[in-house]
């Protein structure tokens, strides 16, 4: 065997093709263990809790959130860019790595893309329910209709809905296309009718031939091409539901970068915490080694850099700009004043944190790669509450000045959305192969 | 036979079967062929879509709830559906009185407005004349038929028992008494009269919860002759007010806020203003006003007032006598005071007598009386009696009461010593109440005879010597109700025709007193029609002082204000509660008052420096008298001195009252209305106001503009320098809307505007904006669609205050058109921005995008929800609301319209009549309350209208202009008349 000198093994140990399924294919086909059952059962009642929310927030009315006459946005829209942010990850690792030829990702690819897929969908809940008359929802939609009415081009909020609901359905394509394979495998090796008959229907009859693998290898790199710049629109298109307002804070051309790299950034470290937990779980520590949580890492690091040189932007254009209400919100409201705990915890945890990467022995200590990775999807959450509710509830006019904290309503779409994301995640876990087996076996021989 | 072709050997053999072999097989043949899947055929999708697209139909086929109008099948005479009728009326209720005009659809009153023909208001309103038509609804707490207690009686029974009871108590040899307030009604008074020589055992007694009793007395012994003179501030070129609140409370606000307003519009041909200085202890809405505010303690004011009586003296040659030291500079106030000699004019707002005196004499060394005060038409308020009331308490307590009556009154409420009085009515053997709805007092009556409403009453004032203001009513009695005259009348065994009786009285009182109409009957329908009638008849006095007067007011005042306590406690009335009448107004309760934009409680203000003194928080609650009342740090309350406002703390009055702050009545310790000892302590618990404005320094932005009136004689842009400079460096890339027909603009005079808060009741009134309660006002969503910004400036312990109304500013680029997604808000061709409920998603993003924050959510489902139990809960409260105007759903945005629908109705009013819009025919509702015509609205594509000429002033500016956003509403910089 000749080890490259360059290049770190991306499966641990020796293993056959015929080890590497089994091994991969063991979440799927053994029983569950102890820990699955209870993580079902908190999803669950995650899930009960959101119910509740949701059918107060439908049926009493958004008056049942912590929203005033000034913060007419707080958790809602707090929680869905914080969970687009997250749903960046899946697709950028596919997408990057594959135009980057950083095949290493190949192991991961497969949890961050269903990550996408759940993250997304819960970033979908919030425009719709945050809406004063959700069952008019679809006015938003640009369909010829006998009413003679027309949407918004010029509102960002249907930029949102074309770009969001457009990298959901490119999510799930490219999640659900990298699975054909392994499907196939799981049900050639189905012991039951059902899972058999279900395997077999999903994987459309996938035979493992050379040319199949070559139509697919072609329809996943243009997939990969179409979803590139989906990438990227999606989160500045967020990003610009805040950049084309008039409010401090908000109006400001550093957004759209800004909030793409927060978006990879946090993507990254919950896709660290998900891989550091799946370790936990399942043997698969020779297939996501910990070559591969530095390399995360790695990029966290870097991301890190990019967020805290944004931070130092905004600050800067702020006080360069000399509009008073821009310094007030940046310095005297973000910095120093009301909302200066948040900021803080921001700043701590997005931009100083995750410095410690710069040392090897932290990118290889689990413990302080899970700390870390949580503190940043914290951070990350503070940096969207520092963004919407202190531009908002400090804006132009002292007179409207408010405070806002959220109720328990607010709180339950959001624990509820945990329950749709910890759910979903886990009967991923359980019915689909968690690493992309064909991948694997494929850049098998090239690493080691 | 076919012929057979072969690939192999094997196929040649007649037994073989091709063998298929997956590996050589397409993808698509396994597809088909080979999985073992159920796929999805087309009939299965077919049906599929046919249970989606049924479903679909199903549940869109669900709608709300059909309602039928039913037309009339007579139709009345005067009523057009859909087009309202406009009736003269008066607001009277004690010393209060607005001559009003009442709007009126399909035959229920749904708006009140100023009657321009009335020269004494203005045709302004106040808060509570705007509110008033609510009150007519409130079937929660009105009362609906006579009842005895409790039971329902007819009113015919009622009149014997109570008949009999007048009869037997003269021949008893006791007392019957009639508790009233101040009686602006001539002819009600008249009808008292007769009342009295039928009966001779009853006694009218005349008592006023807020009395001005001191003020006519005051003028009894100084000048001989029981009187209150007309306040004519507009003739006034320097006003020193001794805590008078007369912009908002004090006598008649309406008529003085008009007529102060007249002194502080400023133009540039007319440099000129009046110069306010004001004293108090509390900031009351008159005191924020002024150009230079003293705050001091109710003691020290009485002092200054010696002392500025003794510097007058002195500098014109009258008697001095000694007096405290004030610590403050009176004599250059009396040099001020004398050198606008017949052009200045001293108020006093102190229920006392002897301070009142002092004011009188001080008001005639500056030549006043004839020229700012006029002592020939003199008003009327100000009737009552505390001591009769004291006496009538006597005589119950002693049991020499047989039988009384409360009419407009409510002392178990609001009598200072309401116990004392409980105890004493008990002693009553019959008590009658006339109380339109509930409250304390008619809970402890034998009877309750309902009085009607006033917009179902007839009925006269005369607030003024020479104004004489018809009442008519709009409907008829909602309830089994009879006016109190009418009972009145049935007592004296007469027609109860109310109607006839004023109308008798109008041909021998009112028609022998005019020229113009020659026939009776032309005169009363013209009269009736105009709702006022202005006539010669005077009640004057001549200010001429009696001697030995002004040393023993003196005298005795200053035994008053030696060894006075440290800490002084002061009452007063709010624009919104005043004396507690109102308080199940909803639309009152959720005023926020003017200063401290506090709604739905009244609270202990104390100064910052008190506050820090004695470690007090916002909130904190505090013991006065074993009441306990949360407190508020009011930037420019006197040291060492706590205010609190009356009318709240009901315990009988109705939903929306009851509970609501606490009683300041009750704490009244001595006489009412002089200050008082306070003796408090914390409690250590707290209180969360609902609070509109939280944040109360503009943090240096240039939101209101202001400058001296020095400066702008320099400059008529001062204060307004910035403009200039935005003007300039403005620039769009985006071509700019163009108006053809019309371009509608709203103009504040902030120099005009007193903050009194009227216009947001009326907005309220005429836009069925829902109250939301005191909880979502803490939650900051009071829904009102105009509001009063009020920020202060300079220090606080006597800071400025600046008001600033806002409504939507309807920008020409407006930021939130831009970001709705589904057009909901969107720009008319007229230069509004407009909203479309029905289209409206509620993204909530203009609200965000808004920079002036004028966007309203309906967070709830506020009509017809019991979680808001207000007017739009009850199928009677809603009677009030405009059909001209949507109420909205849960889930939309809302915001000012700029009355589109007046604006739509002046359009059709002008083409019916063939005629172009002229300046004038819109009148939005915030314009047409206020009662210092500080908004103007208009068109500015039309070269002579107001606003066109307005908008060009040097003063006006655009709130926020530098965003261009380019609102259509201006502001005229606010001008104060400081020294320095």
């Amino acid at each position: 065997m000749i080890a490259s000198s360059i290049r770190w093994p991306m499966v641990g140990a020796q293993k056959s093709s015929k080890d590497i399924t089994t091994e991969l294919l063991a979440p799927n086909e053994t029983k569950p263990a102890l820990w699955w059952y209870i993580g079902m059962g908190i999803g669950t009642i995650f899930l009960a809790y959101g119910a509740w929310a949701f059918y107060m927030s439908l049926s009493v009315g958004l008056g049942t959130w912590g929203l005033t006459n000034s913060v007419g946005w707080g958790w809602d829209i707090i929680n869905f860019v914080w969970w687009i942010g997250i749903g960046h990850a899946g697709t950028a690792f596919t997408i990057f790595f594959l135009v980057f030829r950083q095949k290493w990702a190949a192991s991961i690819n497969r949890t961050a893309e269903a990550m996408t897929v759940f993250a997304v969908m819960c970033a979908g809940i919030f425009p719709l329910i945050h809406m004063g008359r959700p069952w008019l929802a679809f006015f938003i939609m640009p369909y010829p209709n006998t009413r003679l009415l027309w949407v918004n081009f010029n509102s960002p909020l249907f930029w949102d809905v074309v770009a969001i609901s457009t990298y959901l359905l490119m999510s799930i394509t490219l999640w659900y296309f990298g699975m054909i394979p392994d499907l196939a495998t799981m049900r050639d090796r189905a012991k039951n009718k059902i899972s058999k008959e279900i395997y077999g229907f999903f994987s459309m009859g996938w035979d493992g031939s050379m040319i199949s693998y070559n139509r697919y290898e072609t329809l996943t790199r243009i997939l990969g091409g179409l979803a590139a710049p989906l990438v990227i629109s999606v989160h500045t298109i967020v990003a610009l539901d805040f950049s084309i307002s008039v409010l401090p804070g908000w109006h400001a051309t550093i957004l759209p970068p800004y909030f793409f790299v927060g978006a990879i950034f946090s993507g990254f470290a919950m896709v660290l915490t998900i891989m550091i937990l799946m370790r936990k779980a399942f043997k698969i520590s020779d297939f996501i080694t910990e070559k591969h949580l530095d390399s995360i890492a790695r990029v966290l690091k870097y991301g890190s850099l990019v967020i805290g040189l944004a931070y130092a932007i905004e600050l800067f254009i702020a006080w360069y700009s000399g509009v008073e209400y821009e310094i007030y919100t940046f310095f005297n409201a973000r910095a120093s004043g009301t909302f200066s705990t948040a900021f803080w915890i921001m700043v701590f945890c997005n931009a100083i944190v995750p410095q410690v990467f710069w040392f090897k022995k932290a990118r290889r200590n689990i413990a302080i790669l899970f700390t870390v990775s949580i503190l940043i999807n914290i951070g990350m959450w503070f940096e969207r509450f520092i963004i919407l509710i202190s531009s908002l509830a400090e804006d132009f006019l002292p007179s409207s000045w408010t405070d806002y904290s959220p109720t328990l309503v607010d709180i339950g779409v959001y624990v509820g959305t945990f329950g749709i994301f910890i759910c979903g995640m886990l009967l991923f876990i359980r019915y689909i192969p968690i690493i992309a087996i064909n991948e694997v076996k494929a850049y098998k021989k090239e690493g080691n | 036979m076919e012929k057979k072709y072969w690939q192999s050997i094997e196929e040649t053999n007649p037994d073989y079967t091709p063998q298929k072999e997956e590996s050589n097989s397409s993808t698509i043949e396994i597809l088909t062929d080979d999985t073992n899947v159920k796929s999805t055929s087309r009939r299965d999708f077919l049906k599929w879509c046919g249970i989606s697209f049924f479903s679909a139909t199903v549940i869109s086929a669900c709608e709300n709830p059909v309602k039928k109008a039913i037309p009339y099948l007579h139709q009345p005479e005067t009523l057009t559906p859909g087009k309202a009728n406009w009736y003269a009326s008066s607001f009277v209720d004690g010393n209060r009185f607005c001559s009003v005009l009442v709007k009126s659809r399909d035959g229920r009153p749904i708006k009140i407005e100023g009657n321009d023909l009335c020269t004494f208001t203005g045709g302004g309103t106040n808060a509570i004349a705007q509110a008033s038509v609510l009150s007519l609804y409130d079937d929660g707490a009105r009362y609906k038929y006579p009842a005895k207690k409790g039971e329902k009686i007819g009113w015919e029974i009622a009149d014997e028992q109570i008949k009999k009871a007048l009869r037997e108590a003269g021949e008893k040899g006791k007392k019957c008494y009639l508790l009233t307030p101040t009686l602006l009604s001539q002819s009600t008074k008249e009808l008292i009269n007769s009342l009295k020589a039928k009966y001779p055992a009853l006694e009218f007694v005349s008592w006023d919860a807020v009395g001005y009793e001191a003020i006519r007395e005051a003028h009894l012994t100084a000048f001989g002759r029981a009187a209150i003179p007309d306040y004519r501030f507009d003739k006034a070129s320097l006003i020193v007010s001794f805590s008078a609140d007369f912009l908002a409370t004090w006598v008649a606000p309406v008529s003085f806020a008009n007529r102060y307003a007249k002194t502080r519009k400023i133009s540039e041909s007319n440099p000129a203003m009046s110069r306010h200085i004001h004293f108090e202890a509390g900031m009351s809405v008159t005191g924020s006003n002024a150009d230079e505010r003293v705050p001091v303690k109710p003691s020290t004011e009485l002092d200054i007032i010696m002392e500025l009586y003794n510097e007058m003296a002195a500098l014109t040659g009258n008697p001095v006598f000694s007096s405290p030291a004030s610590g403050y500079d009176t004599k250059a106030l009396a040099e001020e005071i004398l050198a606008h000699k017949g052009k200045s004019i001293i108020v006093c707002g102190h229920n006392n007598l002897q301070a009142q005196i002092l004011i009188n004499a001080i008001n005639l060394m500056a030549e006043s009386y004839g020229n700012t005060l006029d002592n020939r038409k003199t008003l009327n308020m100000g009737q009552g009696n505390q001591e009769a009331m004291a006496q009538m308490i006597e005589q119950m307590e002693q049991g020499n009461a047989e039988l009384v009556m409360f009419y407009k009154s409510n002392p178990l409420y609001n009598y200072p010593n309401a116990d004392r009085l409980k105890s004493a009515l008990a002693n009553v053997p019959m008590s009658v109440s006339f109380a339109t709805a509930k409250d304390e007092t008619a809970k402890e009556c034998t009877f309750i005879l309902p009085d009607n409403h006033y917009l179902e009453s007839w009925g006269e004032a005369m607030p003024v010597w020479g104004t004489h203001s018809l009442m008519q009513p709009v409907m008829q009695p909602v309830f089994n109700t009879r006016q109190f005259q009418s009972t009145l009348l049935a007592w004296l065994d007469k027609d109860t025709d109310y109607h006839a009786y004023i109308k008798e009285y109008a041909e021998k009182a009112l028609f022998p007193r005019q020229t113009r109409y020659p026939d009776f009957q032309q005169f009363w329908i013209n009269t009736l029609q105009a709702g006022i009638l202005e006539t010669d008849e005077v009640f004057a006095f001549d200010a001429r002082l009696q001697s030995g007067v002004v040393s023993d007011a003196v005298a005795q005042l200053k035994t008053q204000t030696a060894n006075t306590a440290q800490v002084q406690f002061m009452v007063h009335e709010n624009v919104a509660m005043a004396d507690g009448s109102y308080a199940n107004n909803p639309w009152l309760q959720e005023l926020p008052d003017p200063v401290t934009k506090i709604a739905w409680d009244n609270f202990a203000a104390v100064s910052p420096a008190f506050a820090e003194e004695h470690n007090l928080k916002d909130g904190d609650i505090i013991n006065f008298n074993s009441v306990e009342v949360p407190m508020i740090i009011q930037p420019g309350q006197a040291m060492d001195t706590i205010s609190l406002a009356l009318g709240y703390g009901r315990t009988f009055a109705g939903k929306s009252a009851d509970k609501v702050g606490v009683n300041a009545f009750r704490l009244l310790t001595g006489s009412a209305f002089l200050w008082d000892v306070a003796t408090w302590q914390k409690t250590g618990s707290g209180h969360q106001f609902a609070r509109t404005q939280t944040h109360h320094s503009m943090e240096g932005r240039p939101i209101v503009r202001e400058s001296t009136l020095d400066k702008y004689k320099q400059s008529p842009n001062a204060g307004n320098e910035i403009r200039e400079y935005h003007l300039k460096h403005m620039s769009t890339l985006y071509p700019e809307h163009t108006y053809e027909g019309h371009h509608w603009v709203l103009m504040v005079d902030l120099n005009a505007c007193n903050g009194c808060s009227t216009c947001v009741i009326a907005c309220q009134a005429e836009n069925n904006t829902p109250v939301v309660g005191k909880d979502e006002v803490r939650r900051r969503r009071i829904m009102h669609w105009m509001r009063i910004d009020r920020y202060y400036t300079g220090e606080k312990e006597n800071p400025g205050v600046v008001y600033m109304p806002l409504m939507c500013q309807h920008c020409d680029a407006a930021p939130c058109e831009n970001v709705c997604p589904v057009s909901a808000t969107n720009h008319s061709h007229e230069g509004i921005n407009q909203m479309a409920y029905n289209r409206c998603v509620g993204t909530k993003y203009c609200i965000n995008n808004c920079p002036y924050k004028v966007r309203r959510f309906n967070w709830f489902r506020y009509a017809m929800n019991d979680r808001f139990d207000y007017n739009m809960n009850s199928e009677l409260g809603r009677m009030v609301l405009n059909p001209d105007v949507t109420v909205r759903e849960r889930g939309v945005v809302e915001k000012c319209s700029f009355c589109i629908q007046r604006i739509q109705d002046a359009k059709l009013k002008a083409k019916n009549e063939r005629r172009k819009l002229k300046d004038g025919d819109v009148v939005p509702a915030c314009m047409g309350a206020c009662p210092s015509k500080a908004l103007v609205f208009g068109d500015i594509n039309d070269p002579d209208s107001k606003v066109a000429r307005l908008i060009k002033d040097p003063r006006n500016y655009h709130l926020l202009e530098e965003f261009h956003t380019l609102p259509t509403v201006g502001y005229l910089t606010k001008i104060r008349n400081k020294k320095g």
